[in-house]
C-alpha cells in the first residue's frame, strides 16, 4: 500500500525524463524546488553530475551552495530530489538510502535501463527516505497545480 | 562578534529547529567543538577521525573549506560558515570514495 503522495505536473515529469535520457548512460540528477512548506514542486533545476558516472551521482559542492543560496533567497526548499539509474530499477540503492539527507524531500528515481537515451518506456517512482527507511509513494500527474 | 553557522534541515533536530546559530573558534574544528558543547551529538555528524565526513560540505564565506585547509581552516569573528550535506547516491553500493 502506498501511503504518501507526490503531485507533479506533466511538464516537470517530462523535463526529468528528458534529462535522464540526455545524460544516459551516466546518472542524471537534479532538484525541483518549491515554496517552503508547500510540498509543491515548481522550479526545475537540473544539476551537473560531478561524478559523471553510470553508477554514482553527486552535486558539485559549489553548485550545491549556489543552489541553496538561490532557494534561500526565494524561501524555497528542495521538494523533489531526482536521479536516474541507467542499468538497474528505479528503486533506492543501499547508497541512495545511506546518503539521503533531506527529510522533507520526495526522492524521485527514473530508470532508463529499458530504453536508454531513446524514446520508450521509463520507470518513474517516488520515495520518502527517512532514517534509513524507504517508503514508496503514489505519483499523481496533473496538467497544472490548483490555485 | 561571533561566527554565524547555517544549519541544514537534517541537523536542526540538534539546534531546536534553528536555521542558524552563533559559535566561536579559531578553526573549523574548534567551532564544531563549541557547537558540540551546546548541541550534543552534532559534532559526530560532521567529523570522523578528526576529518570532515566525506559527504558533509562546509563553506567559509562561500568557499568550500576542502579547498582551504579543511577542518583546520582558520576562522575569525564575523565569518559565516555554512554546513550542507552532500546530495549524492547512485545505483551501485560499492566503490565509495
Amino acid at each position: 500500500m502506498l501511503l504518501g503522495m507526490l503531485t507533479l505536473t506533466q511538464d516537470l515529469y517530462e523535463q526529468i525524463v528528458a534529462h535522464a535520457r540526455r545524460d544516459h548512460p551516466d546518472e542524471a540528477c537534479g532538484v525541483i524546488a518549491g515554496p517552503e512548506g508547500s510540498d509543491r514542486p515548481e522550479r526545475f533545476i537540473p544539476m551537473l553530475n560531478a561524478a559523471r558516472s553510470p553508477t554514482f551521482y553527486e552535486f558539485d559542492s559549489m553548485d550545491l551552495l549556489a543552489l541553496h543560496n538561490g532557494m534561500d533567497d526565494r524561501d524555497e526548499e528542495p521538494v523533489v530530489i531526482y536521479h536516474s539509474h541507467t542499468a538497474t530499477e528505479a528503486y533506492p540503492s543501499r547508497r541512495d538510502i545511506d546518503l539521503a539527507m533531506e527529510p522533507n524531500a520526495h526522492y524521485v528515481l527514473v530508470s532508463t535501463a529499458e530504453s536508454g537515451a531513446d524514446e520508450g518506456p521509463v520507470s518513474f517512482r517516488s520515495f520518502r527516505i527517512l532514517d534509513g527507511e524507504v517508503t514508496e509513494e503514489e505519483v499523481v500527474f496533473v496538467a497544472s497545480y490548483e490555485m | 562578534m561571533a561566527i554565524e553557522v547555517r544549519i541544514p534541515t537534517i541537523l536542526r533536530t540538534y539546534t531546536d529547529g534553528a536555521k542558524s546559530v552563533n559559535g566561536e573558534g579559531a578553526t573549523v574544528a574548534d567551532l564544531f567543538k563549541d557547537l558540540e558543547s551546546r548541541f550534543t551529538g552534532i559534532e559526530q555528524r560532521l567529523v570522523e577521525d578528526d576529518k570532515l565526513r566525506r559527504f558533509v560540505n562546509v563553506y567559509l564565506n562561500d568557499e568550500d573549506v576542502r579547498f582551504l585547509e579543511g577542518i583546520s581552516t582558520p576562522l575569525k569573528d564575523g565569518d559565516s560558515v555554512t554546513i550542507l550535506p552532500a546530495v549524492a547516491g547512485g545505483a551501485v553500493a560499492g566503490g565509495m570514495r
